[in-house]
């Protein structure tokens, strides 16, 4: 049996046809930097980083809508640490809070639940964004208020999911010889939401867990299956073939798939969730929030896609850095661009 | 913010379980996940969203079994 030596060996002296490998997961990004791992591989083994961080690829118009409802008298905005810093087309949550806009931070979106219901003069609303990982946590947030009868709890959503947008990606220029496939959103879709596409496409996908070794193998049984299709799931302690049905089926209950916009990318067609119609009453105007504006300079679209590296955009280090942040590729733990920069990759 | 941890659940009231990450003790909610006291479980956005199989989760050798016969 090969052990880890031996695959650290083999990716650093493989002298094959080059491979260009995505992983489209913000938490294996920056894992895959914290471990130090692209200088650990042959110049033959190209990483990419995809559009897998909820928060970078959200649109410019998502952000406007929430500091418009946050500047509202009686809504106050709950949302996640990472978005209140991204810009919209003028100010993020953080300037609109500055300015005595009504934006709070929590840590989990059931906290939506227990605000509203201490607080039935103001209307809470979430700022849902997320994949397959976090759309069941936002459903059990319905499930939550429907039966507590609460109506002064709404959610404005960003939902979108995976397969779509790996679609878009390699067929437009991607170029990609094989995908990690998302670890956490795999847990709730199963790693066979993977085998048709991989058939599809012709691209091998891998699902793999978070650490160095086990990315490093992940990595090592993508380059071996360079032209052929298949999924193989290396991070089988979480992920099963079907997922997690329960959340699925809460999902499915509460919501349907949309097309959704995309930063960098537009308007993919089913790529993403909306609320059913009967359930429209906790929807605080998610629909047609399509325009995006970036700042200016800011390369985070080309970014997203794997057209260029985060280093190849002009302000990268110079005037974009994590503490002045630019695009919301530089805000975001998860982005592309703020583990290029605190990790040195180049 | 797609991160998940994982932990272990050390208490259970109805839907609300109390998960130790080494020591840190937080409230998650169990509505998607059918757990009990002992489970490792993954927790994503104070929802416990997997059960893992602390067994597999751990043993590198079942990695590189999966790869067995793959060649670069
Ligand atoms: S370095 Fe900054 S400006 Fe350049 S693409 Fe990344 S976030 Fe945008």
């Amino acid at each position: 049996m090969m052990d880890l030596k031996e695959i650290v060996k083999a990716l650093k002296e493989y002298d094959g046809e080059e491979v260009r490998i995505m992983e489209v997961c913000g938490t294996h990004t920056a894992s895959i930097s914290e471990n130090g791992i692209p200088s650990m591989l042959s110049d033959k083994i190209k990483l990419i980083s995809g559009p897998g961080c909820p928060v970078c690829v959200t649109v410019t118009a998502v952000i406007d809508k929430l500091v418009e409802l946050s500047m509202r008298e009686d809504t106050i905005v709950l949302t996640f640490g990472d978005l209140i810093r991204v810009k919209g087309s003028s100010k993020s949550l953080a300037d609109a809070k500055g300015d005595g806009a009504h934006v709070k931070m929590v840590y989990s979106p059931m906290e939506t639940v227990k605000l509203a219901e201490a607080d039935p003069d103001h209307t809470y609303v979430f700022a849902a964004i997320g994949f397959e990982t976090t759309t069941p946590v936002y459903a059990m947030v319905l499930e939550k208020a429907i039966e507590k009868g609460l109506k002064n709890l709404k959610l404005l959503t960003s939902l979108k999911t995976m397969p779509q947008v790996i679609r878009w990606v390699v067929n437009n220029g991607g170029g990609i010889d094989g995908f990690i496939a998302p670890g956490h959103v795999a847990t709730i879709t199963g790693s066979n939401e993977y085998k048709e596409l991989s058939e599809e496409l012709g691209i091998p996908f891998v699902v793999s867990g978070f650490e160095g070794p086990q990315l490093l193998t992940t990595i090592y049984a993508l380059v071996s299956m360079k032209g052929k299709t298949g999924v193989r799931n290396m991070y089988k302690g979480a992920v099963t073939e079907s997922g997690n049905n329960k959340a699925k089926e809460i999902v499915n209950k509460y919501f349907v798939p949309s097309d959704a916009s995309w930063r960098g990318m537009g308007k993919i067609p089913g790529s993403g969730m909306v609320l059913r119609d009967e359930y429209r009453m906790f929807d605080a105007g998610s629909y047609d929030l399509d325009e995006d504006h970036m700042p200016v300079g800011c390369c985070c679209a080309s970014v997203l896609v794997g057209k260029i590296k985060p280093c190849d955009c002009p302000l990268f280090g110079k005037s974009c850095t994590p503490d002045n942040a630019h695009g919301a590729c530089m805000v975001s733990t998860e982005g592309s661009c703020y583990n290029y920069f605190v990790s040195g990759r180049k | 913010m797609c991160v998940a941890l994982p932990g272990k659940v050390v208490e259970l009231n109805g839907n609300m379980a109390t998960v130790d990450f080494s020591g840190n003790k937080v409230i998650a909610d169990s509505g998607l996940v059918d757990v009990k006291v002992g489970d490792n479980v993954l927790v994503h956005a104070g929802c416990i969203i997997q059960k893992m199989d602390d067994e597999l989760a751990c043993e590198i050798n079942e990695l590189f079994n999966e790869i067995e016969g793959l060649s670069i």
